[in-house]
């Protein structure tokens, strides 16, 4: 998978090549690849290393195999949401079929649908009872930038209040489409360096 | 009886209320003062048994360069279950005065109908037993379905703002310390 694809794949497609080159996200891009490539290559030829870091790759490759989506749906991507999660295209392939009820059993926030301002308090409070460590899909052109609806009633974009991880586009987004934003997330994830110990109050 | 019937016996019985009867393809719909729009709907419930309010809504006359009627209108649509006959009233509310009297008395089903209406174009309902907005968040200002609102809100969501300065407080507690995007 080169480069150029995950740019293809994982940007809105609004922001120019020059552009997004310059960007921070094409940096973290870049070191992801890095990381992958050297993972495949059976790298990691020293093992010397601090121990969190050498904790950091079974922990990350457990977490990425596991990443479990809370049960919440939005509008009509929620719908393919749903039929990734069913039997044809069957999202335990990927580990992620678990989707919990509860926020605190859940790692993953898949943001399926338009986000109105009136919904959007409740999503930051699902998002705030999620445990750590915690991702964010936004998943579908609505929650990635408002999609079709530019009005006073739709939040442009669910990027305004919280941290994304992964944006799918798609409207909606086959489950395919979504799939290969876990599959990015799950890169994502295994490139993790720090373990991510929750910063102390200032 | 056919609609149009019940719509001239209606004009012999509020002859001063209905201004105009049109039929638009077999659809009839009356022009009628605010005023007497619950005798009215009463009436036609009780004598003509349009006994169900299939809808009721507000419109924004203001672009429509009309030559009678007031800028804005509230719009019920009657059907008789045991007849299968439709009306329309339309009474007029103008801009000056905008109220009307709730019909909740007749049809409690009015009443998140007429809350929406009050919602969107601020039509006050005289009457309703509680008349506070339905489907906006809560403490939105302005009524976004006037002409004169702005497709994206004059200004943004006091809820929403709120909501951002809540999301850059903790996010510094977020698992990689990220940051939200500011604008």
């Amino acid at each position: 998978m080169g480069l150029k694809d995950i740019n293809i794949g994982l940007s809105t497609g609004l922001v120019d090549l020059p552009e997004w080159e310059k960007s921070a996200a094409f940096k973290d891009y870049q070191e992801l690849e890095a990381a992958t490539a050297q993972e495949k290559s059976g790298g990691l030829g020293v093992w010397l290393a601090r121990l969190e870091e050498l904790v950091a790759i079974p922990v990350n490759w457990g977490r990425s195999n596991s990443v479990w989506p809370v049960t919440f749906g939005l509008a009509c991507c929620a719908i393919e949401q749903i039929g990734s999660g069913m039997a044809r295209f069957d999202i335990s392939r990927f580990g992620s079929e678990v989707f919990r009820a509860s926020p605190r059993q859940a790692d993953v926030l898949i943001v399926s649908g338009r986000v109105s301002m009136k919904m959007a308090p409740v999503i930051k409070r699902v998002y705030d009872q999620l445990s750590c460590p915690k991702w964010v899909i936004a998943m579908g052109d609505c929650a990635s930038c408002g999609g079709p609806f530019n009005n006073y009633a739709i939040l442009q974009g669910v990027d305004k209040m919280l941290p994304v991880d992964v944006y799918v586009p798609g409207c909606p987004p086959r489950p395919e489409a979504l799939f290969y934003g876990i599959m990015a997330l799950q890169q994502k994830i295994r490139a993790t360096e720090k373990l991510g110990v929750r910063e102390k109050d200032s | 009886m056919e609609p149009i019937g019940i719509a001239k016996e209606l004009q012999k019985k509020f002859p001063d209320s209905i201004s105009e009867i049109t039929t638009h393809r077999g659809q009839v719909a009356l022009m009628v003062e605010r005023t007497p729009i619950v005798e009215m709907c009463r009436v036609l419930k009780t004598d003509y048994q349009m006994n169900h309010l299939n809808c009721l809504c507000g419109v924004d006359n203001l672009s429509r360069k009309m030559a009678h009627g007031e800028r804005f209108e509230v719009v019920y649509q009657l059907y008789s279950i045991q007849n299968r006959v439709t009306l329309r009233l339309k009474a007029q509310v103008p801009e000056s005065d905008p109220s009307i009297d709730s019909i909740t008395c007749l049809w409690s089903g009015a009443n998140w109908l007429e809350r929406e209406t009050y919602d969107f174009f601020g039509i006050v309902f005289n009457g309703h037993p509680n008349l506070q907005r339905i489907l906006t968040a809560e403490g939105w200002e302005g009524y976004p379905l006037r002409k004169e609102y702005a497709l994206r809100g004059d200004t943004e969501w006091k809820g929403f703002i709120e909501l951002k300065e809540k999301a850059r407080q903790l996010s510094k507690f977020d698992f990689y310390g990220a940051q939200v995007e500011q604008e």
